[in-house]
């Protein structure tokens, strides 16, 4: 079941045989193709296939109530891949509305493990989990109050695991949001000091997160008709799947299928920027109908309707999905971050909710260092500058990749990996 | 044993009615009379003349589905996981994956009838020459020596061949610690698991190895399943599911 959806939420891959003449010989040009299929097999980095990983839940708040209908949600899951003898360690931060198992951060955790280094993996605080476990005022998306978060179930973690065993320095990595996180978890980390990460890696992170989340809500305008044609480009979707599915050898709808799926159907770029488009809508939808129940803000649910273990969400899951990053913003996120500051402009609020906020810091930090794709969807045209021009020789632009399509490409491995081990 | 058999069934029985008589209702509860205008109501932002992908499934005993669809989660999670569990902690990968192959090999009994129902010819032949090759030169179906010379592996049940001679799914179904169904496929299970048990009356085969085989199997199976219940990351969860059942299926049927 898990596998067609993800396949909605794009993480399939695709072989493509070009070959590039360049030194980076990342296969995919296409940036919506990298950024829906990733990196073929053969061009991924070996990594072995099992290691100690272990699945864990903590509880980060004794006092929190959780609403009735996320009874399942009280404590917070992560993973931990341990070293026997004394190792660095290293934290992953997934991405939006990503969890702490996802592909990308159990493929950074194989790669960090056979360096030699202590993994653990947390989920993004946009993520479900994290929203109602662990984000103390349930309101995901603030650059300071997510760090805050992060920073304190890194050290609710480390907690348990201190007097087990030995950690010669820590670091800090993410991709995407979670690439944005680590910078101000690193910034944080100067005054709180619990860790003194000795390096951090920001890996694709978006610069400014309203030019992000704009970007990623015009995506939708790829579908056919608009989102409310979805229903239409889904059942075409299982239409073309079908197709595939019922002439192929399996029976499974598996990693192989889907890549054969996409070499048949092949799908255009505005395809590829819808199914981008939808993945991130899911994302959106989750977090916002989840901190929605948190707070009782009222922003789908109605602040006087409590849902029950078995209440059915029904309209409220639509309306969720018809609803972007960009409402939950403005009606949501704004009015509230205000209640708390009420000379808050929306713009400062903008403003606030980027790298360029702490500018200063991130230019003397030689610690952070930055990996990112020169055809990155999530920025703006000419927001790539950004991090040359900030982190100078500490940021490493790759030509290609989209938005994280190359983070199992072997250079991208070997770069990740240099970056924490010189 | 037939006592035993007669206690399970009972208490089965007894769980579903409990189930359905208890925490039936899918509503929301409400304080006050009038319902406090949200930023976003669905008459505001819905249009009513969009179709909606769940418009398609029939879900009529909601309630009932959510209540058993937990019942699996705690299941899952103090049961069945902890067993399985146990079984990939104490069996060697060699093993496990003998044990696995051996019980796909037994579903090719189930594929093969259905094909024959559904008058597939290339199936019927292709699934009885994996049977064979399997369960002789495979050392019954331990090792899947018909994946090694290409036979191609097909997986037919009798929902399926319901499905091809056009019933349709009928109302959604939770089915206790098996998951998602339909009536038509919960019908199809039946079909299938009473036709694997005439076989083993031909066979003569004794209760206590039955219930061996049928617990090994649900552990293989569960092994096999990387769903975990309620760590997907969305608070729909139940309707994606659902969804998503209902998607896969439509597209077994058609190949």
């Amino acid at each position: 079941m898990l596998r067609i959806l993800a396949f909605l939420l794009a993480a399939v891959w695709l072989p493509t045989g070009w070959a590039s003449a360049n030194a980076y010989d990342f296969p995919i040009d296409n940036k919506f193709l990298a950024t829906v299929v990733g990196t073929p097999p053969e061009y991924r980095a070996e990594l072995p296939k099992k290691i100690p990983l272990k699945h864990r839940s903590i509880t980060i708040f004794e006092d929190r109530e959780v609403p009735e209908a996320f009874f399942f949600d009280a404590k917070l899951r992560y993973s931990r891949a341990l070293q026997k003898g004394p190792a660095p360690l290293v934290f992953l931060i997934a991405g939006t509305g990503a969890a702490y198992n996802g592909g990308k951060n159990v493929n950074m955790a194989r790669a960090f493990y056979q360096a030699g280094f202590h993994v653990v993996s947390i989920s993004s605080p946009t993520y479900m989990n994290f929203i109602v476990a662990a984000s103390r005022s349930g309101v995901p998306g603030h650059t300071v109050e997510d760090a805050e978060d992060i920073y304190r179930v890194m050290e609710t973690i480390w907690d348990t695991l201190k007097d087990r065993i030995e950690v010669t320095d820590f670091y800090v990595t993410g991709y995407s949001l979670g690439g944005f996180n680590a910078a101000f978890v690193t910034w944080l980390d100067e005054t709180k000091q619990t860790f003194n990460f000795r390096k951090a890696l920001l890996i694709n992170p978006p610069v400014r997160l309203y030019s992000s989340i704009s970007l990623l809500d015009r995506m939708l305008e790829n579908i056919p008709g608009g989102v409310d044609n979805f229903p239409l480009f889904y059942n075409r979707l299982v239409e073309h799947l079908t197709r595939v599915y019922k002439t192929s050898d399996t029976v499974d709808i598996s990693e192989d299928f889907l890549y054969q799926a996409f070499e048949a159907v092949n799908p255009d770029n505005e395809e590829l920027a819808a199914l981008i488009g939808v993945s991130f809508r899911i994302s959106s939808a989750n977090m916002a109908y989840t901190t929605d129940l948190m707070t009782d803000f009222g922003y789908i649910k109605p602040k006087n309707i409590t849902m029950t273990k078995n209440s059915s969400p029904g309209e409220y899951n639509r309306v969720a999905h018809h609803l972007g990053f960009t409402d939950f913003y403005h009606v949501y996120f704004y009015p509230y971050q205000k209640a708390k500051n009420p000379s808050l402009t929306r713009s400062e609020l903008i403003n606030a909710m980027s790298l360029s906020s702490i500018e200063d810091y991130l230019r003397s930090a030689e610690k952070i260092e930055v990996m990112h794709n020169m055809d990155d969807i999530i920025l703006e045209p000419g927001d790539i500058d950004f991090f040359p021009r900030v982190f100078g020789d500490r940021a490493k632009i790759y030509p290609r990749g989209g938005h994280c399509g190359n983070m199992d490409f072997r250079d991208n491995v070997t770069h990740m990996v240099n970056v924490f081990s010189k | 044993m037939k006592t035993a058999c007669k206690q399970l069934q009972r208490y089965l029985l007894l769980l579903v009615a409990v189930l359905a008589l208890g925490a039936c209702s899918t509503a929301p509860v409400q304080q006050g009379d009038a319902v406090i205008e949200p930023s976003f109501s669905a008459d505001r932002v819905l249009d009513d003349d969009v179709t909606y992908l769940s418009d398609d499934i029939s879900d009529p005993w909601e309630g009932f589905n959510r209540s058993m669809y937990r019942f699996n989660y705690r299941f899952d999670k103090y049961v069945f996981l902890p067993v399985v569990n146990g079984y990939k902690a104490i069996t060697p990968d060699f093993l496990e994956q003998g044990i696995h192959n051996f019980f796909l090999n037994l579903e090719d009994i189930t594929t093969f009838f259905n094909s024959i129902l559904q008058l597939s010819g290339t199936k019927t032949v292709q699934t009885t020459g994996r049977f064979l090759v399997n369960t002789t030169v495979g050392l019954l179906g331990f090792i899947d020596v018909a994946s090694m010379i290409d036979i191609p592996k097909h997986d037919e049940d009798f929902g399926q061949t319901l499905g091809y001679w056009g019933v349709g799914n009928g109302p959604y179904l939770v089915l206790p610690i098996l998951g998602p169904s339909n009536v038509r496929d919960g019908v199809g299970r039946g079909v299938d698991w009473a036709v694997l048990t005439a076989i083993q009356d031909e066979l003569d085969i004794k209760e206590s190895e039955r219930w061996a085989l049928a617990v090994m199997k649900a552990i293989d199976t569960r092994a096999n399943v990387a769903f975990r219940y309620y760590e997907t990351g969305t608070p729909f969860e139940y309707d994606w599911v659902r969804l998503l059942y209902t998607t896969k299926r439509k597209m077994d049927i058609e190949k």
